[in-house]
């Protein structure tokens, strides 16, 4: 069944999303050392200046110098993005993992109904609730991210370890006397590890989504620490005088997605064929 | 069939009530008591026990819950701290904003995608097949909101055909209120759109490759009834599914626009409660919302059996 392939599916995809990605990480890592002015440094004369009038991008309401902000801000939404991704990678995971070495039964059955739940209360209500009892702040963002993300990476990794358990290589070792947890971590891990990396990268541009969203709407981390989502919902009163200053954090907020969903479709491309054959 | 569906009922009625359970337990078992929450810091212990028994958050907690759920299976939810009113009234009069939004957004992305989708698959590498898959990048990764506001610059400050804003209500005259429930869906509708370009793309290539239409094609059907006889019809299913799946983000989406746009929806009555710390309306609304998912989905479902028989068997 195997054609001669011209060249490799989602070169190009791979190799854009990856310098978007690599680029929007130095200048999140950068920002911890280094900004053209301090984030919250506010210089009131000169306020709502446009790009370049008053630093590379501009400034805000209060002068503050709109590149810097960006610039923290990436640190702030790509860390919380990869933290929960990660957490609800982990968690997932190993959830599927267990059950897929389960069988089927009601154990299993009773986590993929858990799944159907925490799928059912979307990232943004978890906040609202967790926010209105413990507070907005980094932690809620998280914990309301990676409890979405669970339910993603349970059933991703319980479909693939489901098949990876019908193998006969599996059959082999349990004939070799390894038991369930060693046949998950030595056959079985291993061999679902890219459907979950590709579901990683993708989970990624939705976790950035989704965080920005909670700091829109007040949900993600407090002031004075930036993060695109509040610059945007801060520039909605300035719409008028300022446009720029609601066009460029949903700009670098596309631009962190588009990379991330880049880099998760070439991944699939090349390690799918099936999804690959009708692109 | 009979059997299957009410199989499926089964499941979704558990589904729901454990939905329900989570919802009332994050409200009800996490530090912080729901009555101090509600008055803040400098409420007297005598008005905390009043409200506490009002709530009736003097009871076990299995009781409250098994209360609430009784009282919520009747349509009541309680009466809200904030607006002296019953909850179930406020969410009547916030759905009449919301639905609307919702199914406007469900419409416009389909008017946007499917013909899209179809067009890029069968001209595969043309102008407009690049054109939807740029299409279907870029929708995808801005931000719903973000487009709002996009939007609103544009249409609103800037040429001013649409409010940037608000909502007259129904009672105004149907134009008044459509006209301000244009930006919203749209805003909400365009990264739908992107995610469903894309599925119905994939999909229609899948079909468009299999023996069927080629035997169809080669009796001499042409292009446009294999399209649509055969072809669609079999590409529907993932179209489906997706679409149903979209409903959960759909929703969510429906908070932040409708925060953008100020409108009276479920949406921002839930961020309203949340800042008002209304515990009542928000477990409410948030009960509402999530229950309103599992059963476009379970309807989803539905609609798959009913369009591809193979699940039917399978199931």
């Amino acid at each position: 069944m195997s054609k001669p392939a011209p060249r490799r599916k989602g070169a190009w995809e791979l190799r854009a999303g990856a310098s978007i990605v690599a680029a929007l990480a130095i200048v999140a890592l950068l920002s911890l050392v280094w900004t053209p002015q301090p984030p919250s440094k506010m210089q009131i004369l000169l306020k709502l200046k446009p790009p370049l009038a008053a630093g590379w991008l501009g400034t805000d309401q209060y002068g503050r110098d709109i590149a810097s902000l960006l610039m923290a801000g990436a640190w702030n939404s790509l860390s919380i993005a990869l933290l929960s991704v990660l957490i609800g990678a982990g968690i997932g995971t190993a959830l599927g993992l267990t059950v897929a070495a389960r069988g089927r039964g009601i154990v299993t059955a009773a986590v993929m109904r858990g799944c159907d739940v925490l799928f059912a209360v979307p990232p943004i209500r978890s906040a609202m609730m967790l926010g209105a009892f413990i507070g907005p702040g980094r932690f809620t963002a998280i914990i309301a991210i990676a409890s979405f993300m669970v339910p993603v990476f349970t059933r991703i990794a319980f479909a693939s370890a489901s098949q990876i358990w019908a193998r006969d290589y599996v059959l082999a070792a349990r004939a070799c006397g390894k038991g369930p947890f060693r046949i998950s971590v030595e056959h079985v891990a291993p061999n679902i590890a890219t459907p979950v990396i590709v579901q990683v990268t993708i989970q990624l541009g939705l976790a950035i989504l989704t965080e920005a969203g909670l700091s829109f709407l007040g949900l993600g981390l407090p002031p004075p620490a930036p993060t695109w989502g509040r610059m945007l919902a801060e520039a909605q009163t300035f719409l008028r005088p300022a446009p720029w200053l609601a066009i460029l954090p949903g700009l670098a907020i596309a631009l962190a997605v588009l990379g991330f969903n880049l880099i998760g479709d070439g991944l699939r491309d090349r390690f799918d064929p099936k999804r690959a054959r009708a692109s | 069939m009979t059997g299957l569906l009410l199989r499926r009922l089964g499941g979704l009625a558990l589904t729901l009530l454990a939905v329900s359970a989570l919802i009332f337990a994050v409200m009800n078992v996490l530090p912080g008591d729901a009555a101090a929450i509600m008055l803040g810091t400098s409420a007297s212990e005598d008005t905390l026990a009043a409200l506490r028994a009002e709530l009736g958050l003097d009871r076990p907690l299995v009781l409250r819950y098994a209360a609430w759920i009784a009282s919520a299976a009747t349509g009541d939810f309680g009466r809200s701290y904030t607006y002296g009113v019953p909850v179930s009234e406020l969410i009547g009069e916030r759905l009449a904003v919301t639905l609307p939004l919702a199914l406007f957004a469900v419409i416009l992305s389909v008017l946007i995608a499917v013909p899209l989708g179809v067009g890029a698959a069968s001209r595969r590498g043309g102008a407009l097949d690049r054109f939807a898959t740029v299409f279907a990048q870029m929708s995808v990764a801005m931000p719903a909101f973000w487009v709002a506001i996009l939007l609103i610059i544009l249409f609103s400050t800037g040429w001013g055909i649409f409010p940037a804003g608000g909502f007259p209500g129904w009672q105004a005259g149907g134009l008044a209120a459509l006209k301000s429930l244009v930006l919203p869906s749209l805003a909400l509708a365009l990264p739908q759109a992107g995610v469903l370009t894309r599925v119905t793309r994939a999909a229609v290539l899948d079909v468009t490759g299999e023996d069927f239409v080629r035997t169809a094609r080669a009796k001499g059907l042409p292009r446009r009834v294999a399209l649509w006889r055969h072809v669609l019809p079999n590409a529907s299913v993932p179209i489906v599914t997706v679409l149903g799946l979209q409903f959960t983000f759909l929703v969510a989406g429906a908070v932040l626009i409708e925060n953008v746009f100020n409108l009276p929806g479920l949406g921002r009555l839930a961020y309203q409660a949340l800042t008002q710390r209304d515990i009542v309306v928000m477990q409410a609304v948030v009960m509402l919302l999530s229950g309103l998912v599992i059963v476009v989905n379970f309807l989803v479902d539905l609609a798959q059996m009913r369009l591809d028989p193979r699940l039917r068997a399978l199931a």
